[in-house]
């Protein structure tokens, strides 16, 4: 079935990804804006757009109704969700199938599976594939919760069923720590994702984060596209990714690869998708969720195999077949991403909204920068900092670093503070150079940083 | 700062301050969020809530005015 009309509802860096796709394959790309989004980057790119509300994002990108009336009034065959907002909205992409609209992602029942964590990680540990040791049971009260995590043995993760991207984790030191912070944990899930289900895993030392991307045809077929690293990560938000990943001996990366595999097909996943997965110190590897959407971090990837992972979607979502075999994936190179924020890393990483004075985009060989920003944006306060994403290619990882240090300095933009010196500075950390970094890189780093203000 | 201003530390409690309330030197009157970061915002001064500027939801420039206090007795 062919697609000549797309409707992107998303905004932002992503938004002006998907419509540049859509339009080198000459297909119709209809962008939707809030009312602080009316002059932005993604709108004025788009061939039609239609305003759908207000500038809080509830009225506005999270209003499924509108969404999808907005589609049926643009004659649209299909829908992009981008990443975030109702991207993995189980209801949204049901009520947009409902409507007869293609769904340009998952489906909603792999959105279900991977949104129940618990769930998920049963799923994988009934198929015999490595899950984090844990309870495989939620636990509702803290009687039976006290059972379970002495048995397993401290230090333990308390994760929220519900919960992921990060959110609803809190580390358990001992039994006391636990009785303290149970009730706590189960209210905030209960509030934040409407379950108060809890499980807990073995907490892992000084983890490294290693998600392989992969694409399937939702009928039990998946191919992967290598892995990336994504350690580089500040209270659970990633600010530095790599592909591929530094530090991996080949029989663990293939294993990985087809680990992931092996779990998209039995998720029975269609459409782009990554699979998480935690690596201790003894590169052991364990699963820890399955990311039912494009990510942020996607250009890496695209950078490494030449696939352009948008269209990839297009095709998957347009004909029903992935459309790549497994072995004419070529890996060449290495590739770096930077997320720019607008935050102020001298000041708890603040939130800087503001107008963009001067902005000046780097260049040059291996340099790509995904970004809605222009020069006079003003960078609105109801949406996420993401300003934008610095990507560099070379074909050593030694090339890529030395480019994206090179672009850095050249990425200009004024007067607001970015976190891009912040970035810099990590990417000159001894244990990044070497590529032996771990999740607490940054913590580490900002850590030190007091105690030598102190 | 900019961002948006929020009377109620969540959707299903109750309004931080009303009209009338008496407030302590560092009491939290109201929430800003600024790109997904939520601050609350505290009371520089004792006194009793006089006006409320803002409505829920409602955007604030930087340095615009929210709330005026008066002083007590």
């Amino acid at each position: 079935m062919g697609i000549s009309k797309v409707l992107v509802v998303n905004r932002g860096e992503i938004a002006v990804r998907v419509i540049r796709s859509l339009q080198e394959l000459g297909i119709g790309a209809v962008a939707v804006y809030s009312e602080a989004d009316k002059d932005s980057r993604h709108v004025q790119l788009a061939d039609e757009s239609y305003l759908i509300g207000p500038s809080l994002a509830t009225k506005s990108y999270l209003n499924a109704k509108k969404l999808v009336e907005v589609a049926r009034k643009a004659n649209v065959e299909a829908v992009h969700p981008g990443y975030g907002f109702l991207a993995e909205n189980g209801t949204f992409a049901a009520m947009c199938e409902d409507a007869g609209l293609i769904f340009i992602g998952p489906t909603p029942e792999n959105m279900k599976l991977a949104g129940d964590k618990l769930m998920a990680r049963q799923t994988v540990g009934n198929a015999n594939l490595p899950i984090i040791p844990g309870n495989i049971e939620g636990f509702l009260n803290l009687e039976e919760a006290r059972k379970v995590c002495d048995r397993l043995g401290y230090p333990l993760m308390l994760k929220a069923s519900a919960g992921g991207g990060g959110r609803g984790i809190r580390v358990l030191t001992d039994d006391a720590c636990l009785c303290e912070e149970f009730g706590m944990a189960a209210a905030e899930a209960r509030s934040a994702f409407g379950d108060p289900t809890l499980y807990v895993e073995k907490f892992i030392q000084r983890p490294r984060h290693i998600e392989v991307q992969i694409l399937g045809d939702g009928k039990g077929g998946a191919v992967h596209l290598n892995e990336r690293n994504c350690s580089v990560q500040r209270r659970h938000q990633k600010l530095i990714e790599e592909a591929p990943s530094p530090g991996l001996s080949n029989s663990v990366r293939r294993a990985i690869h087809e680990t992931a595999v092996q779990i998209a097909k039995i998720f029975q996943y269609r459409n782009a998708g990554t699979i998480e997965f935690l690596l201790d110190g003894e590169d052991n590897f364990y699963f820890m969720e399955l990311n039912a959407r494009i990510q942020v971090e996607h250009p890496v990837t695209e950078m490494i195999t030449g696939v352009d992972l948008i269209k990839a979607q297009l095709a998957i979502a347009s004909s029903g077949e992935i459309g790549i075999e497994q072995d004419a994936i070529p890996v060449w190179g290495h590739a770096i991403e930077c997320r720019i924020n607008a935050e102020d890393p001298d000041f708890d990483f603040a939130p800087c909204p503001g107008k963009v004075e001067e902005y000046r985009s780097p260049g040059g060989f291996g340099v790509r920068f995904d970004t809605h920003l222009f020069q006079g944006y003003d960078i609105p306060v109801y949406y996420d900092s993401l300003l934008g994403k610095l990507i560099t290619w070379g074909p050593t990882r030694k090339d890529a670093l030395r480019t994206m240090e090179r672009a850095l300095k050249e990425l200009t933009i004024e007067p607001v503070q970015t976190t891009a010196p912040f970035l810099g500075e990590v990417l000159r950390e001894e244990s990044f150079v070497s590529g032996g970094y771990r999740l607490d890189l940054v913590e580490r780093m900002l850590a030190s940083r007091e105690n030598d203000d102190g | 700062m900019s961002g948006i201003f929020y009377r109620k530390p969540a959707p299903d409690q109750e309004p931080f301050v009303e009209v009338g309330t008496e407030v302590k030197k560092g009491q939290p009157l109201c929430l800003l969020e600024t790109m997904k970061v939520f601050t609350k915002v505290k009371s520089t001064a004792e006194g009793i809530v006089e006006e409320i500027l803002l409505k829920d939801e409602e955007t604030v420039a930087k340095g615009q005015v929210i709330m005026r206090l008066k002083p007590k007795g």
